[in-house]
C-alpha cells in the first residue's frame, strides 16, 4: 500500500526536494519536536499508557484527557506519547541496521569495482523489486510477531535503497585522484575507505537516512496495525490506529484520528527533511 | 518597382521571461529574403540568429515572446489564426533543423517522418506521399528508400537522416526554407555532402533559403547576400561576395581576421572578449566594449544603420574607419 | 551504419527475461520454504494436540515426511505445487489449494479494481497535469497528499467517513453475489488504490509534461500538423513507455498491498488468509499463499518487461 518504496521513493524525494527552504525549516522543527517527544514522552504523560478507567471509555476530549479515551478507558494523549518511543524505535532500528549494511556494501563494491560490483548491482536490483511490507510479513511468520522480526526484515529491505545512493558517490569518490596517491602510498584499503571515502559520503547517508526514517515508520506502523509487530497491549502508533478500528465502527474516531494524525505528521516531516538535506548535500539521484 | 520580398522581418524584437525577470534575445532585427534568394544569417552562440528564425516561424519555446513584424507575402505571421499559421507551417515553409536525430521521433518509422506533414495537413493521400518521398530521397542520394521508409532513426547515419530531413522540408514543395545549422552536428567529411544536396535542390526547385550558421566561410560560400549578427542585432548586410572582401563592420572584419589563413602562414587573431548575448548589452553599441575603433559616442549611443555602397551597416564610425578595416583584413 | 533487421535479439531477450522470471520464482520458492521449515513450531503437535502418544507422533512425522532430508523435501512440495498440491492445512486439515482457490476470485477481484483505478484515473489525471499548466498544480497538492498518507491510515480515514458517518458502504465484509461483492470492494479498492494512484499521475504527468517539449514534437506543430494529431502519435505515444512501466509496477505494488487492505477491511481473500496463518502457524498455507503471492509479482513485472522491448523499437535493437 502507500509504501514509498522503489521509484515511489524517488519521485517524492525529488518532489519535497523542490520545495525550498521553509520546508527545510519546518521540517527540520516538526522532526526535531516529535523526535523530542517520543524521547521525554513517558515522563510527561499524564496517565500511565496502561491504566484502564471502564468507565470513562471511548470518551471524546475532555478537561481530564486531552485528547479523549480508548475503548479500555486508557488516556490516548499519554498512549501517543508513550507509544511514539515504540513507533520511533523501530525505524531508528531499521534505518540503522539498513544504513550500516548499504553503507559498507557499497563501498565495499564501489571499491573492488569489476564483476564484484556488478554482481552487487544485479542484487541490489532484485532486491529493489520484492515489496518491502511482504518480507517483513514473513519475516514475522519465521520469527515470530514483536518487535525484532519486522525490524531485521525492514532493515534489510531498507539496504539498497542506501546502498545505491553510497554506490554511485562511492564510485565518484573512488576515482578521485586523492585515492589514487594514497593507495600508491600503500595505505591499507581498509584505512583508505574509513578514513576518507566514508567522511565525504556522511552527509548524504545522513540525508538518505532521513528519509528512510519517514518511510520505515510507515512500514512499521503498518506491520504492527496488522498484528505482526508490536503487540497490543503495547502502546505504539500503528497498534493504536488498529485498536482504533473497532471504536470507529462505533462512531468514536478519536484514537484513529490521533494516531492516524501523528503518523502522517512524522511521516511528511522527515520525508521532507530527509530530501531537503540530500538536495543540499549534493546527492544526485 | 522590385517586387515584395518573399519574408521580411521588420523591427523583430524577441524576449524571454527568465525568473520574473525579462531578457531580450533578439532586438531590432530587419532582414528581407526574396523569391529565389539565399540569405545567411551569420553570429557565434548567443548572437540571436535561432529565435529569429523560431520567432519567424512561431516555434519560440515556451516563456519567449516575439513583437514586431514578420511577413510572408504580406500576411504578418505573428498574428496568423490556427488555421493559417497551420497552412503556412505546412505549405508555405521548410524547416531543417541542427541535430536531425533530436527533431525525428525514435519510435516511428522514417517514413511515418517524412509522410506525416504532408497527410495530415490533406495535401496528398498517404499513398502519393509515400511516392513522392521515395522519388526525393532517390535524388538526394538516398539508396534503396524503400527499405529505408520501413526503418527506424537509430539505424540511419546522421548524415542520412539529415537527408530525410531535406526531404521532409522539400515534400509540401514550400518557397522559403528555413536552415538553422543545418550541417553543424554532422561530421565532417559528411557536411560538404549534405550541403552540396541542400543546395541543388534549392536551386532545381527555385526555393528561397534563409541559411543560419555560425560558420561566416560557409554562409558567404551558399548564400547571395549575408547578414551578420551580434548581441541580438544585425550588424552588418551585404551581398555575400562584398562582406568577404570588404567588411565594414569592426566585428566582421574581427570574424574574418580570426580564421586560419589557408594562403600563408599566420597566427590567426581572435577578438579580443567574448559573444554576448543580447541581455547582457547595457547603452550604446553592442560590440563597443571589444571593439578597438570604439569612441565615447559608442559607448553611449546606439548606432542606427547606416546605408552605405549598397549596404547596411549599423556603426558610428562606419565611414571613418572603412579603409582601416580593409588594411586590416588583408 | 544499417544494422540487419534484429529479430534474432528480439528473441533471445525474450527468452532471456522469461527465464530470468522462472529463475526468480524458483530461488524465492526455495528461500520461502526453507526459511518456514526453519521456524519454530512443530507441525505435528499442532495436528494431534498435547496428548498424543510417541507413536502416533512418530506415525504422523512419517506421513508428513518430517524426517526426511531437506532437499527432498522441498522437492517434494515443489512438484507438488507445480500440480496444485500444496499439501494439507494444519489447522483446518482441508487441503490447502481448496482454502486458496476461493478466496484467490477475491482478491483478484480486489485486485482487478484497484488496477482499474490505478490505471484509469492515475493515468486520466496524470494526462491532464502533464498537457495543461493549470492543471499541473492541482494535480501536484493531489499527489502529494496520496503519496505521504500511509495506506493503512488512508483506509481507516475512508472508513470513518465514508461507511460510518454517511454509511454508502459497508465497513467489512466480502459479500455475496458479484454486485454485492463489488459494492463491498469499492472501498478497499480505493484505499488501496491511492497510493499508487498517485504515483502513476504523477509519472505520466512529468512524462506527458517532458514529452511536450521534445525537439520531435515541436518539429511536428512546425509542420502545421494538428495539435490533436501531434498529441496521440508524439507525446502520448512516447509517454506511454514509462507510463506503463510504472503502472505495472504499481500493479505489482497493489498485489502486495492486499495483504494489508484485506485485513483492514475483513475481506476473506488471499492475504487476509495469508495473516491468519501466520498467527495460527499454520505454514503449509503461509508458504503456498507466499509462493503465488510472489509468482504473481514475477509475472507481473516480467510482463512490463516484455511489454516494454515490444514497443521500443531501440529496447529491440539491444540485446
Amino acid at each position: 500500500m502507500a509504501v514509498p518504496w522503489g521509484a515511489v521513493g524517488d519521485l517524492t524525494r525529488r518532489r519535497f526536494a523542490a520545495l525550498g527552504d521553509p520546508a527545510l525549516v519546518v521540517s527540520a522543527v516538526a522532526a526535531g519536536l516529535l523526535t523530542l517527544l517520543a524521547v521525554i514522552g513517558p515522563w510527561i504523560a499524564p496517565y500511565s499508557p496502561d491504566a484502564t478507567d471502564v468507565l470513562s471509555a471511548s470518551q471524546g476530549p475532555s478537561a481530564q484527557h486531552l485528547l479523549g479515551t480508548d475503548s479500555l478507558g486508557r488516556d490516548i494523549c499519554s498512549r501517543a506519547l508513550a507509544g511514539a518511543r515504540l513507533s520511533f524505535a523501530g525505524p531508528a532500528m531499521i534505518v540503522l541496521i539498513s544504513t550500516v549494511l548499504g553503507t559498507a556494501l557499497a563501498i565495499f563494491s564501489a571499491w573492488h569495482g569489476g564483476w564484484v560490483d556488478r554482481m552487487a548491482n544485479r542484487f541490489l536490483n532484485v532486491m529493489f523489486s520484492v515489496p518491502g511490507i511482504l518480507v517483513a510479513v514473513l519475516s514475522s511468520a519465521v520469527f515470530g510477531a514483536g518487535f525484532w522480526a519486522p525490524v531485521l526484515a525492514l532493515g534489510v529491505v531498507y539496504t539498497p535503497y542506501m546502498a545505491r545512493v553510497v554506490r554511485s558517490l562511492a564510485i565518484r569518490e573512488r576515482h578521485q585522484g586523492y585515492v589514487e596517491s594514497l593507495q600508491l602510498a600503500t595505505m591499507s584499503s581498509w584505512r583508505i575507505g574509513l578514513r576518507h571515502l566514508t567522511p565525504n559520503v556522511m552527509p548524504i547517508v545522513v540525508a538518505q537516512a532521513t528519509y528512510g526514517f519517514g518511510s520505515a515508520l510507515a512500514d512499521f506502523a503498518a506491520v504492527s496495525f496488522i498484528g505482526l509487530g508490536i503487540q497490543p497491549p503495547e502502546a505504539e502508533w500503528g497498534v493504536m490506529v488498529s485498536d482504533g478500528r473497532s471504536e470507529l465502527l462505533n462512531g468514536a474516531i478519536q484514537q484513529t484520528l490521533v494516531a492516524g494524525t501523528l503518523i502522517v505528521i512524522t511521516v511528511i516531516a522527515f520525508n521532507v527533511l530527509g530530501a531537503q538535506l540530500s538536495a543540499r548535500s549534493g546527492g544526485r539521484r | 518597382m522590385t517586387p515584395a520580398p518573399l519574408l521580411n522581418m521588420r523591427d523583430l524584437h524577441v524576449h524571454v521571461r527568465h525568473r520574473g525577470t525579462r531578457r531580450t534575445l533578439v532586438r531590432d532585427v530587419s532582414l528581407n529574403v526574396d523569391t529565389a534568394e539565399s540569405v545567411g544569417l551569420v553570429g557565434e552562440s548567443g548572437s540571436g540568429k535561432s529565435m529569429s528564425i523560431k520567432a519567424a516561424t512561431r516555434l519560440l519555446p515556451s516563456g519567449a515572446t516575439a513583437e514586431g513584424h514578420v511577413a510572408f507575402e504580406d500576411r504578418d505571421v505573428l498574428t496568423l489564426g490556427r488555421r493559417d499559421l497551420a497552412r503556412y507551417r505546412s505549405r508555405d515553409v521548410g524547416l531543417i533543423h541542427q541535430d536531425p536525430r533530436a527533431h525525428i521521433n525514435p519510435t516511428r518509422t522514417i517514413g511515418q517522418f517524412v509522410t506525416e506533414g504532408v497527410v495530415h495537413t490533406g495535401q496528398m493521400t498517404r499513398d502519393e506521399a509515400i511516392q513522392r518521398a521515395t522519388g526525393l530521397m532517390a535524388e538526394v542520394g538516398i539508396t534503396d528508400a524503400h527499405r529505408r521508409m520501413a526503418q527506424f532513426p537509430h539505424q540511419l547515419s546522421g548524415g542520412l537522416l539529415q537527408r530525410v530531413m531535406i526531404v521532409a522540408a522539400l515534400l509540401p514543395s514550400p518557397r522559403l526554407i528555413f536552415a538553422d545549422e543545418p550541417t553543424t552536428a554532422l561530421d565532417v567529411t559528411v557536411q560538404s555532402d549534405v550541403m552540396a544536396i541542400l543546395l541543388d535542390q534549392i536551386r532545381d526547385r527555385q526555393v528561397s533559403l534563409l541559411f543560419v550558421s555560425h560558420d561566416l566561410d560557409l554562409a558567404a560560400a551558399v548564400t547571395d547576400r549575408l547578414a551578420v549578427m551580434y548581441a541580438g542585432t544585425i550588424v552588418e548586410t551585404g551581398t555575400s561576395a562584398d562582406i568577404c572582401e570588404r567588411p565594414l563592420h569592426p566585428y566582421t572584419a574581427g570574424l574574418l581576421q580570426s580564421r586560419p589563413s589557408t594562403s600563408e602562414v599566420r597566427r590567426p587573431t581572435a577578438i579580443p572578449g567574448r559573444p554576448l548575448a543580447a541581455y547582457e548589452v547595457d547603452e550604446g553599441c553592442p560590440f563597443a566594449p571589444r571593439c578597438s575603433f570604439a569612441t565615447d559616442r559608442c559607448h553611449t549611443e546606439r548606432p542606427d544603420h547606416t546605408l552605405i555602397e549598397g549596404r547596411s551597416v549599423a556603426c558610428h564610425r562606419v565611414e571613418e574607419i572603412a579603409d582601416q578595416l580593409q588594411e586590416r583584413a588583408t | 551504419m544499417t544494422d540487419p533487421e534484429p529479430r534474432s535479439g528480439l528473441a533471445r531477450r525474450v527468452v532471456s527475461t522469461i527465464t530470468g522470471a522462472v529463475a526468480t520464482i524458483l530461488a524465492a520458492s526455495f528461500v520461502i520454504f526453507a526459511g518456514l521449515s526453519a521456524a519454530p513450531g512443530d507441525p505435528v503437535a499442532q495436528i494431534l494436540g498435547a496428548k498424543a502418544t510417541d507413536q502416533a507422533r512418530a506415525a504422523m512425522r512419517r506421513r508428513l515426511g518430517l524426517d526426511d532430508p531437506f532437499l527432498e523435501r522441498y522437492w517434494h512440495w515443489l512438484t507438488g505445487a507445480v500440480h496444485g498440491d500444496f499439501g494439507v492445512s494444519l489447522t483446518s486439515r482441508q487441503a490447502v489449494t481448496d482454502l486458496v482457490v476461493p478466496r484467490l476470485a477475491t482478491t483478484f477481484l480486489l485486485v482487478v479494481m484497484a488496477a482499474l483505478l490505478v490505471v484509469v484515473v492515475g493515468i486520466g489525471v496524470g494526462v491532464i497535469g502533464g498537457v495543461s499548466t493549470r492543471g499541473r498544480a492541482v494535480v501536484s497538492t493531489l499527489v502529494g497528499l496520496g503519496i505521504a498518507v500511509p495506506g493503512f491510515v488512508a483506509a481507516n480515514a475512508l472508513i470513518g467517513v465514508f461507511a460510518v458517518r454517511l454509511g454508502w458502504f459497508p465497513t467489512y465484509g466480502s459479500g455475496d453475489g458479484l454486485i454485492d461483492r463489488i459494492w463491498h470492494l469499492t472501498l478497499p479498492a480505493i484505499a488501496l488504490s491511492i497510493g499508487y494512484g498517485a504515483y502513476v499521475s504523477q509519472l505520466t504527468s512529468t512524462a506527458v509534461a517532458e514529452e511536450s517539449e521534445k525537439e520531435y514534437v515541436v518539429t511536428a506543430h512546425g509542420r502545421g500538423v494538428p495539435a490533436s494529431v501531434v498529441l496521440r502519435h508524439h507525446t502520448l505515444r512516447n509517454a506511454a513507455m514509462p507510463v506503463l512501466t510504472a503502472s505495472g509496477l504499481a500493479v505489482a505494488g497493489l498485489v502486495a498491498g492486499t495483504v494489508i487492505v484485506e485485513q483492514i477491511f475483513a475481506v476473506d481473500g488471499v492475504g487476509a488468509l495469508l495473516i491468519r496463518s501466520i498467527s495460527s502457524k499454520d505454514y503449509p498455507v503461509v508458504t503456498a499463499v507466499s509462493l503465488i503471492i510472489v509468482t504473481v509479482f514475477v509475472v507481473v513485472t516480467t510482463a512490463i518487461d516484455l511489454v516494454q522491448v515490444a514497443l521500443d523499437p531501440r529496447e529491440r535493437a539491444k540485446s
